[in-house]
């Protein structure tokens, strides 16, 4: 076990690397435009745009150029280029709270009744009951999340006064507001995840139902709702789980950025938003790579997690 | 609607499926071949046709958008009319208020001008703005599809068939941009190509074209179809079809193309349509963060984005863009479910949820 781990560690330190070089690249070898000339304005001197060169250090060799930008990511030395003075470390890490809160909440949400709802589809197959959530899932996976989140602006904050339209309060300060404030946005971003889950639940469970370790459950004499909760959502709940491991680890790596910023709530997202916006590539460069990190260790956890309750795994049959 | 494992008739109907019997699917013969199957079973699926007729009716409508902007509007998709005046019944509107506000819908009042009324202080017709949007949302969200299927045949038949290195490189590579959240690599791409636009070799796109938000689009979802389709393609391998193929003679180009590739088609055509719905949701979500279609270009998620500024005054101006969003990914999706049931009634493709995808984790939120 201890082995796997290692192993799986090492895998995840190698894919960060691998996505660090692929987002340095992107962001300073495919844009076809002078980074220099772009920093230092369209009107600016030669000088002017030869001394930007040098001290962002653009006429370096490109593995250099690298390293130093790494450097400075991570020794949380890295600077907007255009907000003076702004440490974009210090922005993503104040944007935290805000993000994780959002992303735990809405978690907690859309895992809740997305496996309520997949398994009432489940056991309810081709009934009514199936048949509307199955509609409703869909609606939620096609639904625009800004779509929905001006439709709650607008009839929930503006008409009807019910919740406050935007901002962040924090929890230490004022855990009722807190709470208030994140409705909105919890529910607008669980509603795609929920029906997603629920699909996903949906087909494993009828899958699973299909087994013959059910039909023996059955056969002795269970009653259907503890064969149904025991033997079949139990078993049909772990694709729901390593879903669960990515989508978590993608909204919390800035994954929630157009929630957060149409909430305007100061998070990791929303300061990805504004630096779009300003066509600031050092914020987007940073909180890639952060979502990125999260993406990548929520998928080692998830297989460990696996690992540890399934051995085949751990002895390499299907690690690749 | 969706056919469970367990439903008698449609498991019978379902026996020979699509793959391993690429040779009959002629359709000629009994009449029974997989695809005309698949055709019947679609046939009998009603919320897919309609879900069909949705999706076409929305695809002429914005193809037809030229007729209406010059036959009933009289105007076009970027044409600024700040200072004019409607007269309906002999009363005059303006179209842009004094105070900068929009005129609201006309609906048929004004002959069809202004049917869904002007989109801010410049005073463009609004029902123009739509279909032509429209048109790049879906030209994004098809276009990008083909590619995404073109690059995820060929990266997944090289790894699934050469296998080693061929396919531990390629693997590799889909590995890390599998790593990647969608979004920010879509946006980081879609900044970066706005600025500057994209050179490959002697091709120059400029950054405000299309097609920069379709070739990202194509390239970020690849691998979420590469992968299932390479695992596909290393279980197809191992078939005595292909085995007989190789003792006939023939070379690795004939087996991918017309022994492997015939056999993976449903599972292509399920993924090609499902794509579609994310593309243009991933579309809309980088145009409303500014990293997608780029002005004087204008789709459904622009218009989002420009009418969120006026939400509270003009909600409308949101709203119905948004609302076009739903209806063509939601019919998309239908279609596609339908689809995919009728093609591949034991839904191999489903249970690829594992791997993410047919919803490839932080879509658009």
């Amino acid at each position: 076990m201890l082995r796997f781990i290692l192993r799986r560690l090492v895998g995840m330190v190698f894919v960060l690397f691998a996505i660090s070089v692929l987002v340095f690249l992107i962001f300073n070898v495919v844009p076809a435009t002078n980074p220099a000339q772009r920093i230092a304005g369209k009107n600016a001197t030669p000088q002017l745009v030869k001394s930007v060169e040098e001290d962002l250090g653009f006429d370096k060799s490109l593995p250099e150029q690298y390293l130093t930008q790494m450097k400075l990511i991570f020794t949380g030395e890295l600077e907007s280029y255009t907000t003076a003075h702004e440490n974009v470390d210090e922005r993503i890490l104040e944007g935290i709270p805000a993000t994780f809160s959002l992303c735990i909440g809405a978690a907690i949400i859309w895992l809740s009744f997305g496996i309520l709802f997949g398994y009432l589809s489940a056991i309810r197959a081709g009934k009514l009951t199936d048949r509307a959530l199955t509609v409703l899932s869909l609606v939620g996976i096609s639904m625009p999340v800004f779509w929905l989140a001006s439709i709650f602006l607008y009839y929930l904050t503006f008409k009807v006064e019910l919740f406050p339209a935007s901002g962040y309060v924090k929890l230490t300060e004022d855990p009722m507001e807190w709470a208030n404030h994140l409705i909105l946005p919890w529910v607008t971003l669980a509603v795609l995840f929920i029906g997603f889950y629920s699909r996903v639940l949906r087909s494993s469970m009828l899958d699973v139902m299909n087994e013959d370790y059910v039909r023996t459950a059955k056969a002795k004499g269970l009653n259907n709702r503890r064969v149904m909760t025991r033997h079949v959502l139990r078993n049909s709940l772990i694709p729901i789980i390593t879903l669960f491991g990515l989508d978590f680890g993608a909204v919390l790596g800035g994954g929630a950025i157009v929630t957060e910023s149409i909430f305007n709530i100061e998070g990791v997202g929303l300061y990805a938003a504004e630096a779009i916006a300003k066509q600031d590539f050092p914020p987007i460069m940073a909180i890639t790579i952060f979502g990125a990190f999260f993406i990548v260790l929520f998928n080692a956890i998830v297989d460990i997690a696996y690992a540890y309750l399934d051995p085949r795994i751990r002895l390499g049959t299907s690690a690749a | 609607m969706s056919v469970e494992p367990s439903n008698p008739d449609l498991t019978d109907a379902a026996e020979p499926g699509p793959a391993g019997t690429a040779a009959s699917s002629s359709g000629t013969g009994e009449g029974r071949g997989p695809w005309s199957l698949a055709l019947r079973r679609l046939s009998r699926n009603w919320s897919a046709l309609f879900a069909l007729a949705v999706f076409l009716f929305i695809v002429i409508a914005c193809l037809a958008a030229p007729l209406w902007a010059n036959q009933v509007a009289e105007t076009g998709p970027n044409e600024t009319h700040p200072l004019e005046k409607l007269h309906v019944d002999g009363e005059v509107r303006e179209v842009v208020e004094p105070s900068g506000a929009p005129i609201g819908p006309q609906w048929l009042e004004a002959g069809g001008k202004f049917f869904l009324g002007a989109d801010g202080h410049l005073g463009r017709d609004e029902m123009v703005r739509l279909l032509y949007g429209g048109r790049a949302s879906l030209f994004i969200g098809v276009t990008a599809a083909l590619i995404t299927t073109i690059l995820a045949v060929v990266l997944g038949l090289l790894a699934g068939y050469f296998g080693g290195k061929t396919d531990a490189l390629i693997s590799r590579v889909m590995d890390v941009i599998w790593a990647f959240p969608v979004v920010l690599l879509g946006i980081s791409l879609g900044v970066v190509l706005a600025v500057g636009g994209l050179k490959i070799g002697p091709i120059h796109i400029s950054g405000s074209s299309l097609w920069i938000p379709t070739i990202i689009i194509g390239v970020v979802y690849t691998p979420y179809m590469a992968r299932p389709l390479r695992g596909e393609i290393l279980a197809l391998r191992e078939k005595e079809f292909v085995e007989a193929s190789v003792a006939q003679g023939a070379g690795p180009l004939r087996i991918m193309f017309s022994e492997l590739l015939p056999n993976l088609l449903s599972t292509i055509i399920v993924f090609f349509t499902l794509n579609i719905a994310n593309n243009m949701l991933l579309e809309a979500t980088l145009s409303f963060l500014g990293a997608g279609v780029q002005p004087p270009n204008s789709s459904w998620g622009t218009m989002i984005s420009e009418g969120f500024d006026s939400l509270y005054s003009h909600p409308i101006l949101t709203i119905i863009p948004g609302t076009m969003i739903l209806l063509t990914v939601l019919s998309v999706n239908i279609f596609g479910d339908g689809l995919r049931d009728a093609l591949d009634p034991k839904s191999k493709v489903r249970f690829e949820a594992r791997s993410g995808t047919v919803e490839p984790e932080g879509t658009a939120v």
